[in-house]
């Protein structure tokens, strides 16, 4: 990935895209009830659903990008003690 | 003065100077979230609510907020911070208390009167309480399931860290007295020095005979007895450096 030519300074930007979800051992009531909720509308054949958040961010980019984001996980966007987060780096 | 913190979506906040000022008849003052010094404070109550909306999770961005960086510092010097309902869910955010708040597992909002037991009383919000007391208090929340995982729970267990559990009317820590689902019937819980506590109960809105239960103004007036104890103690540590010189004067006029 090649930069600007001649070292202008553009502020690259990167679309970061986060999803956070509770642990598997943690006991999801929103989950179960949208679960029930598909039940209701007829929709069979579904086992669980798990409930979560989607953020995407818009990050400058830079070579320590994923430490910025990981830290932006876990001082904020998920609760470590009971949220799983993953998040991919897009465009 | 106790402070009572006020942050965009508070809604316990004039409750809870109510109960400060009216019932229990001590100096109260709203301390806005954007307040950056809590000099001249002698206790600090985070209040119920909806900070910011609860946007993220309950109390999440409210932990962001400078008056909650002053409040780390104030709890750090070992003063008094008691969190209600959201104020709990803040604490926690914050990480001055362990564990989380989840939805109840019910999934409903839940607004009624519980019991809760009183499991820890050397704190400066139950030092007028006896272990094992029984407090008929209202909650009011969608998200109070108080969660630790295993190994917390254990440390918790063993640094006497919960101070409140849900209970039937005669103290029994019972599945059907639990609201919310919280872990082993988890109500309340203290740092290890007690000094900052957090509840999901309403207290304030148990303060006077009119509303249908005084109980919650035990947890007020424990914070008031801890509060002239600590004026007294400051008091009686220097009388005796004044006492040994009046001593040393008077024996050097003989």
């Amino acid at each position: 990935m090649g930069g600007p030519a001649g070292g202008a300074k553009t502020a690259m930007t990167r679309t970061v895209r986060v999803t956070v979800a509770l642990k598997p051992g943690v006991l999801d009531a929103q989950g179960q009830a949208i679960h029930k909720g598909l039940g209701a509308l007829g929709y069979t054949g579904v086992r669980a659903v798990r409930a979560g958040r989607y953020f995407e961010l818009e990050v400058e980019d830079g070579p320590d990008l994923d430490a910025r984001v990981r830290a932006m996980c876990e001082g904020l966007l998920a609760n470590t003690l009971i949220e799983d987060f993953r998040f991919e780096v897009a465009g | 003065m106790i402070g009572i913190v006020v942050f965009p979506g508070s809604n316990c906040d004039a409750d809870t100077y109510h109960a400060v000022r009216d019932v229990l008849g001590r100096a109260a003052a709203y301390v806005w979230h954007q307040e950056t010094s809590l000099d001249g404070l002698d206790a600090v109550v985070l209040p119920g609510g909806f900070a910011y909306g609860d946007y993220l999770r309950a109390g999440a961005i409210a932990a962001t907020s400078p008056v909650m960086r002053a409040v780390r510092a104030y709890a750090a010097a070992g003063r008094p911070v008691l969190g209600i309902c959201n104020g709990f869910q803040v604490l926690v955010e914050t990480r001055l208390l362990p564990g989380a708040l989840l939805p109840n597992v019910s999934g409903e909002f839940r607004c009624r009167h519980v019991y809760i037991r009183v499991e820890r009383t050397d704190t400066p919000f139950t030092c007028a309480l006896r272990e094992g007391d029984v407090l008929r208090i209202p909650i009011a929340h969608g998200e109070g399931r108080y969660y630790a995982d295993p190994a917390m729970l254990a440390s918790l267990r063993r640094d006497r860290q919960v101070a409140f559990r849900y209970c039937d009317a005669d103290g029994h820590l019972t599945e059907a007295a639990n609201p919310n689902g919280a872990v082993d019937n988890i109500a309340g819980v203290a740092a290890v020095s007690g000094t900052v506590l957090g509840l999901m109960p309403h207290p304030e809105r148990a303060s006077e005979e009119i509303v249908g239960s005084a109980d919650g103004l035990r947890i007020f007036e424990s914070l008031a007895q801890w509060l002239e104890g600590r004026r007294a103690s400051a008091g009686a540590a220097v009388r005796p450096a004044q006492d040994g010189a009046a001593a040393s004067a008077g024996a050097e006029v003989r």
